[in-house]
C-alpha cells in the first residue's frame, strides 16, 4: 500500500486580533496515514477540528507546525510549508475537494462548472463537457439545466453540481466535506457509489459524514479527532 | 519520447519568474510610500495586491511598471529572448517596446488608457500599428474580433469610445491591451467606479481571457472580493509594506495579521 497522505504533529490555532488577541487552539498532534484506495473518515463532534484538518490537508488554513506529506507526481511535498505555487499545482494535478457549498461564478454554465478542472489539465473541451454530462445525469440534475449557470438552482441541485465538479478530475485524492449532507435517498446512493468507484480506481480520500449509514459504507477506517484536540 | 522533449522547454520557461522586485522602496521626502517589496512573478500568475487608499499599492504599481523610478531596490523583467533584465538599464527603445506589446496596463479611469474622440476600432488597432502591423484590413478584422470577444457589439467599432457605457468603455481597454499579446498585465481597481452587475460581467471576462491567454497580471484592488475571483496569491499592504502574502484563499480563510483580519472581516455579507 502506497501512503498517498502521511500528516505526522500538524498543529493550528487562531489568533483573533480582533477580538484582544485571543488564541483559539484547533487541533495539535494530527497524525494519520491515507493510503491509495482507502477512505478514512474523520470523526468526533462538532467543533473538533474536522473541517479545518480538511482545510490544512487542501492548504486552505496554514499550520503552525507539523508536516502534511502528501505525494505529487513521483514526489513527497510537505504542504505545511508548500510556496503558493506549488500548492497550486498539487491542487491542480492530485487533490481535489468537495466542498457543501458551491461558490458560483456568475454566467458560467453549469455543465462548464463541471468540466472546468478537467479542462485545466488539459482534456479536450468536448470530451471534458461529455464526461460532466454523464455525472450530472448520474446526479440527476436534468439536461435542460445544464447550459445555466447554477446560481440559480436550489440548494440541493448547487450540491450536486459540486458534487460532480469535485468527483470529474481524476485526482489521487480527494477530500469530501460532508458530501451527502442534505440529499435525498436516491442521490446519496449515487454518491456512495460515485465513492466506490474512486476506491477502486485508487484514489485516497478522507471525509467528514455525519450521516451514520453512508459512514459505514463507505469507510475503511475512522480516525477520531478528538484525539487531536488541542484545549488544555 | 517527443512529448517529455516538447514540453521541456515550455516548462523550463514557465518556471522562472517573469518579472522580480527586490527591495522595492520609495519615498517622496520623509514620506515612506513603500518599503522593502521583494517577491517573484511567474507566467501565467495572477498577483493581487489589497489594501486601503493610501497603503502604497498604486506606488508600487507604477514601480513595477517602470513608470516610476525607485528610490532603493530594484524591478528586473524576463524578456521575450529569455534573458532577466534590471528594468533601469533598459534603453528608451526598449521600454517602449515593453509598453506596446509586452505589457498591458488598465487603468481605473478608462479614459486614461484610451482615446475618448477616435474609435473604439482605432483605439484597438492602434496598438498593432504601434508594433508594425500596416495592413488595413487584417487590422480592423483583428479588432473586430477583439471587440466580440469582450463583448461589444461589432456594429459599434466606428464609434468612439465617449459615445459608451462605463463597463464598456473598460471591456474596450481591456480589450486594446490585450490585442498585442502580452505577457504581463498591470490593472489598477479594473472594476472601481463600476456598477455591481457590470462589475460581475466585467471580472468573469477577465477571468477568462486570463486563463486562456495564460496572462500573467498584477491587480491592485481595495475590493477582496475581485482579489479572491481573479488572483492565485495575494499581497496585503499597509503603510507601504507588504504585511501578509500567500495564496489568495489561505490569506482571505486564514488571515493572521491583525490588519488583515480586519479587512475581511469588514466585507458585508450580500
Amino acid at each position: 500500500m502506497t501512503a498517498m497522505i502521511e500528516i505526522t504533529n500538524a498543529e493550528k490555532s487562531f489568533t483573533m486580533h480582533l477580538q484582544g488577541g485571543v488564541k483559539l487552539p484547533v487541533v495539535r498532534g494530527v497524525s494519520f496515514d491515507v493510503s491509495a484506495g482507502e477512505c478514512v473518515v474523520l470523526s468526533g463532534p462538532s467543533g473538533a477540528g474536522k473541517s479545518s484538518i480538511l482545510k490544512m490537508i487542501f492548504g486552505n488554513y496554514r499550520c503552525d507546525g507539523g508536516c502534511i506529506g502528501v505525494r505529487h507526481g513521483g514526489a513527497v511535498i510537505d504542504l505545511a510549508k508548500a510556496e503558493p505555487r506549488e500548492i497550486l499545482s498539487v491542487r491542480r494535478s492530485t487533490i481535489g475537494y468537495v466542498s457543501q457549498f458551491l461558490r458560483a461564478v456568475p454566467r458560467v454554465p453549469t455543465i462548464d462548472v463541471v468540466a472546468e478542472p478537467l479542462v485545466a489539465t488539459g482534456t479536450p473541451r468536448n470530451e471534458a463537457r461529455d464526461q460532466a454530462g454523464r455525472l450530472l445525469h448520474r446526479l440527476n440534475i436534468p439536461e435542460r439545466l445544464w447550459a445555466l449557470p447554477p446560481s440559480t438552482f436550489s440548494g440541493g441541485e448547487q450540491q450536486r453540481v459540486n458534487i460532480a465538479r469535485g468527483f470529474i478530475s481524476d485526482h489521487p485524492i480527494l477530500l469530501l466535506d460532508e458530501p451527502t449532507a442534505s440529499l435525498d435517498a436516491a442521490n446519496r446512493e449515487v454518491v456512495v457509489g460515485l465513492i466506490a468507484d474512486k476506491k477502486r480506481a485508487g484514489v485516497a480520500m478522507v471525509g467528514i459524514v455525519h450521516d451514520d449509514e453512508v459512514r459505514r459504507r463507505i469507510a475503511d477506517r475512522i480516525v477520531d479527532v478528538t484525539s487531536f484536540a488541542a484545549a488544555a | 519520447m517527443v512529448e517529455t522533449r516538447s514540453a521541456a522547454p515550455n516548462d523550463e520557461l514557465l518556471s522562472r519568474p517573469l518579472l522580480v522586485a527586490e527591495n522595492l522602496g520609495k519615498t517622496y521626502g520623509r514620506l515612506v510610500a513603500c518599503r522593502d517589496i521583494s517577491f517573484a512573478l511567474y507566467p501565467g500568475e495572477v498577483l493581487a495586491v489589497v489594501g486601503e487608499s493610501g497603503s502604497g499599492k498604486s506606488t508600487l504599481l507604477q514601480l513595477l511598471s517602470a513608470q516610476m523610478v525607485p528610490t532603493s531596490g530594484r524591478v528586473s523583467y524576463r524578456m521575450r529572448d529569455g534573458v532577466l533584465r534590471d528594468l533601469a538599464s533598459l534603453g528608451e527603445a526598449e521600454r517602449r517596446f515593453l509598453f506596446r506589446t509586452d505589457w498591458g496596463f488598465v487603468h481605473q479611469d478608462p479614459a486614461q488608457g484610451l482615446r475618448m474622440a477616435v474609435s473604439a476600432g482605432a483605439n484597438v488597432g492602434e496598438r498593432l500599428m504601434a508594433v508594425g502591423w500596416n495592413h488595413y484590413g487584417r487590422i480592423r478584422q483583428t479588432a473586430s474580433s477583439w471587440l466580440e470577444r469582450v463583448e461589444i457589439d461589432t456594429a459599434r467599432i466606428d464609434d468612439a469610445p465617449r459615445t459608451y457605457s462605463g463597463g464598456m468603455r473598460q471591456r474596450l481597454q481591456i480589450a486594446r491591451n490585450l490585442v498585442t499579446e502580452p505577457r504581463l498585465v498591470f490593472m489598477d481597481e479594473p472594476t472601481g467606479g463600476l456598477d455591481v452587475s457590470v462589475q460581475a460581467r466585467l471580472l468573469d471576462l477577465m477571468r477568462n481571457l486570463v486563463s486562456e491567454l495564460g496572462l500573467a497580471a498584477i491587480v491592485v484592488t481595495h475590493d477582496l472580493a475581485v482579489a479572491r475571483l481573479l488572483s492565485h496569491r495575494v499581497m496585503v499592504m499597509k503603510g507601504g509594506q507588504v504585511i501578509e502574502t500567500g495564496l489568495t484563499d489561505q490569506v482571505l480563510d486564514d488571515p493572521h495579521e491583525p490588519y488583515t483580519q480586519l479587512l475581511v472581516s469588514s466585507i458585508l455579507p450580500p
